[in-house]
């Protein structure tokens, strides 16, 4: 056993925190949740120069060949920074999906271009259901002579505003399970009879509504086979549940870091906050929450870096990652006092994305489900 | 025992809740929304002094309403829970008014309690400064005597409502040798006067409520001291004589849940209403016990009150759980309405407006302001249950 990191993975981290600090920091973060786009081009073409958009895929298609723990612990750092911009929807929704489900000459085309920052994708899964099951895809793809019409509206779709490709996940047929009849395609995000509103969310994230109004689709763009979609979608959501715990992580351990430094320097009844037992006892919750966070993450991700079952330790993983980061940010609140309920101070960044991850990919309730019927129950 | 109002009592209740029904409808709360004054109203402050309620239970010979405790009570749990607007008065009811009652001159007295009790003059606290926080006593904002005014320098922060009000209540160090506590004073302070820049400061809810004040020399008659030079910390002890139960938050709370119940049942997942899902039905079941437990806090408050008793422990336990249970409800609501909850005012697909995460961010810092909850506590614990001090 060894639960430490390679010196390679501790470089990837010293790299992107540095990187990050200097390119990435808070002002711009705000800035960007402010900005319709929501992302700078010149961040991005630097971060595709480092090689981050195809550090985990094949080099073959282009990428670096690293792993998924690998990806995960530059996630935490991304995280930590409160990385605006398409990295998450283009590298781990759309980039795994095509390299899961595309065929060879689709990997060929889009990986590549992915790795080199020449592209922005957008996932197109939830819709008004809000849900991450089977049964709530209901957006419909008919088969038109040699294309596919896809009419219907998706909701929560990060970054499609921006994308030059959307992959959406549609319903090709009514079987008799809903898991049936599921299809995805990558849609050209310019194609006609796509209209997309930003919604406007708490971290100032870019999710839209997206109305699809009979958009024609080429029968080659279809990713995976017709109607066995939900296999690529449950495998992704493993993965992307897993990665989107690693962001978290990293925003839960940015918290404490900042709520530790504070309670260091602000003195009141002359002496630091941090002498308080009051405040001594939340920082060590907030560690001891963080820490479990992290490595139930890290396991989740180590199998699913090595092709392992991995269904129930990121069920466990998000479970428990959901509630920990809002209470590590609860409790950095509580001991920033009045300056951390300031629009200009750090703390809300975490807080409002903590509370913004909580549902993503489902909640804690939503886990412990899965953990539940894992159990046999 | 008997848990029931009296008939006079419930009377009134049903009074207030006809007045607020047809005055703080969704109309009149969207029309505070769009102004960016979500807790402020002039004129529903002005409409509550008419009707003779805003002081009701001051004194009747400072234009009080002499009303007991118990209807006070009532009438806070109504206004609690249609989410009224309180801003423009709240400080100069609990705060300043009792304060000049208890401490002021006659022609304080005389000055001032008339526009208070009429829902004329907002005023602004000034205590909290940068450095002074929960050790308010820290302050460092100076009043030098100069013929017959003082002279007050310095900075106060976080100052509710001082871009909107006329007056403000604040203290400063008069006495920089004395022990902490022994050399503050309590000054009212005209809010125009020269020398006052108000910067607004905005809140995480991309909210100006609050704000920084900075006052570079600014004269203040000697006749606007409250009590004695130098023993204003004293003087702003005493500002606790009114109601005390915190009942709004638990009866604000009661809405917000009927609001999520509504929701609940009218929004299907899948073809099923939300309100079938059994988890959903323990989390709503727990918020409304949480409910009544703080209710009946906070009604205990009010009744040792009316009682002539001080609630040394339901006090501070009341504000605790309120704001607790604040921000457990909202966030929950949030949790229940899933992706939906992190939705903020102006999209189409917000539920109830965006009102919850809203809320949910609020709740924050009602555990901060007019004292953190772990300087609650700590006032628990050392002066309701006599712990020895750290
Ligand atoms: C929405 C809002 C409105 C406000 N409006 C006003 C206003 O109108 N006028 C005004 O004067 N002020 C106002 N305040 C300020 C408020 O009263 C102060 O913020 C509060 O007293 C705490 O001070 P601080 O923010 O400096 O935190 P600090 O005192 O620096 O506290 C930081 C942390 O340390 C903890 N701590 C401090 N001392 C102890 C101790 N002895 N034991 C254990 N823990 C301790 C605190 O609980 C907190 O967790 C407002 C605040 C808010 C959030």
């Amino acid at each position: 056993m060894d639960l430490g990191f390679t010196e390679e993975q501790e470089m990837l981290r010293t790299t992107a925190r540095d990187f990050l600090e200097k390119e990435c920091p808070k002002s711009l973060v705000k800035e960007m949740a402010e900005d319709e786009k929501g992302y700078t081009p010149e961040l991005w073409r630097k971060m595709a120069e480092l090689g981050w958009m195809g550090l985990a895929f094949p080099e073959e298609y282009g990428g670096m060949g690293m792993s998924f723990i690998d990806l995960a612990v530059l996630l935490e750092e991304m995280g930590r920074a409160c990385l605006p911009g398409p990295f998450f929807s283009t590298v781990v929704l759309c980039g795994f999906t095509i390299l899961e489900a595309g065929n060879e000459e689709q990997k060929r085309e889009f990986l590549p271009k992915i790795a080199n920052g020449d592209l922005i994708l957008a996932l197109a899964l939830t819709e008004p259901s809000a849900r991450y099951d089977p049964a709530s895809i209901q957006i419909k793809a008919v088969p038109k002579g040699d294309d596919y019409l896809i009419s219907g509206t998706k909701l929560f779709v990060e970054n499609a505003h921006i994308a030059d490709y959307i992959i959406c996940v549609t319903r090709t047929k009514n079987g008799a399970s809903p898991e049936e009849g599921i299809t995805i395609f990558l849609v050209d995000g310019g194609s006609a009879g796509i209209s997309t509103t930003l919604l406007k969310t708490i971290a100032g994230d870019k999710q839209c509504e997206v109305i699809f109004d009979n958009v024609r689709v080429p029968k080659k763009n279809m990713l995976g086979e017709l109607n066995k979609g939900w296999g690529v979608v449950e495998k992704l959501l493993e993965k992307a549940t897993a990665a989107l715990c690693a962001q978290m992580v990293g925003g839960a351990q940015a918290a404490l870091d900042m709520s530790i430094a504070y309670a260091k320097e602000r003195v009141q009844f002359g002496r630091p906050i941090g002498s308080f037992q009051a405040i001594q006892h939340y920082c060590a919750n907030m560690v001891t929450d963080v820490d479990g966070s992290k490595y139930v993450t890290y396991e989740a991700a180590w199998k699913v870096s090595n092709g392992l079952p991995a269904t129930m330790e990121v069920s466990m993983a998000k479970a428990w990652v959901s509630e920990a980061y809002r209470r590590v940010t609860l409790l950095g609140h509580q001991i920033h006092g009045s300056i951390g309920f300031c629009m200009d101070h750090d703390m809300p960044l975490y807080f409002k994305r903590a509370k913004a991850a909580e549902p993503t990919f489902g909640d804690a309730d939503w886990h412990r489900e899965v953990v539940a019927k894992q159990l046999g129950l | 025992m008997d848990f029931r109002f009296a008939e006079e009592e419930e009377r009134f209740r049903e009074e207030v809740r006809a007045f607020l029904k047809k005055e703080v409808t969704e109309e009149f709360l969207m029309g505070l929304e769009d102004r960016g004054e979500l807790d402020f109203s002039r004129e529903f402050t002005k409409k509550l002094a008419e009707k003779g309620w805003l002081a009701m239970a001051w004194p009747k010979e400072y234009g009080g309403g002499g009303a007991t405790m118990m209807e006070q009570l009532i009438f806070n749990e109504e206004i609690g829970y249609f989410q009224a607007p309180t801003g423009a008065h709240r400080q100069g009811i609990n705060l300043i008014g009792p304060t000049i009652i208890a401490h002021g001159t006659e022609e304080q007295k005389r000055r001032h309690l008339r526009g208070i009790t009429a829902g004329e003059v907002v005023w602004c606290q000034g205590f909290s400064e940068p450095n002074a926080g929960s050790d308010l006593a820290s302050l460092q904002c100076r009043a030098v005597e100069e013929g017959d005014d003082y002279l007050i320098t310095g900075q106060k922060v976080w100052t509710t409502n001082a871009h909107r009000a006329d007056w403000c209540h604040l203290l400063a160090r008069t006495d920089p040798e004395a022990p902490k506590h022994r050399g503050i004073s309590y000054f009212l302070v005209d809010m125009k006067s020269p020398g006052i820049t108000v910067r607004p400061l905005i809140n995480m809810v991309a909210a100006h409520d609050f704000n920084e004040v900075f006052l570079d020399n600014v004269r203040v008659p000697k006749e606007n001291m409250v009590g004695d030079k130098n023993q204003g910390w004293y003087v702003s002890q005493v500002t606790l004589a009114g109601e005390r139960s915190q009942i709004g938050l638990p009866s604000s709370c009661k809405r917000t849940l009927e609001g999520l119940v509504e929701y609940v049942k009218e929004t299907k997942r899948n073809g099923e209403p939300l309100a079938h899902n059994p988890i959903v039905r323990r989390k709503l079941a727990e918020m409304a016990v949480e409910i009544e437990v703080n209710r009946m806090i906070a009604y205990r408050v009010a009744w040792m009150q009316h009682k002539g008793l001080i609630p040394m422990v339901a006090a501070p336990a009341s504000k605790l759980f309120g704001s607790e249970l604040l921000q457990r409800l909202t966030g929950i609501g949030m949790e229940i309405m899933g992706l939906y909850g992190q939705l903020e005012l102006g999209s189409k697909w917000a539920p109830l407006r965006g009102a919850m995460a809203r809320m949910h961010m609020y709740s924050l810092g009602i555990a901060i302001a007019m004292g953190t909850n772990e300087i609650m506590r700590n006032i628990l614990a050392i002066r309701g249950l006599g712990l020895p001090r750290a």
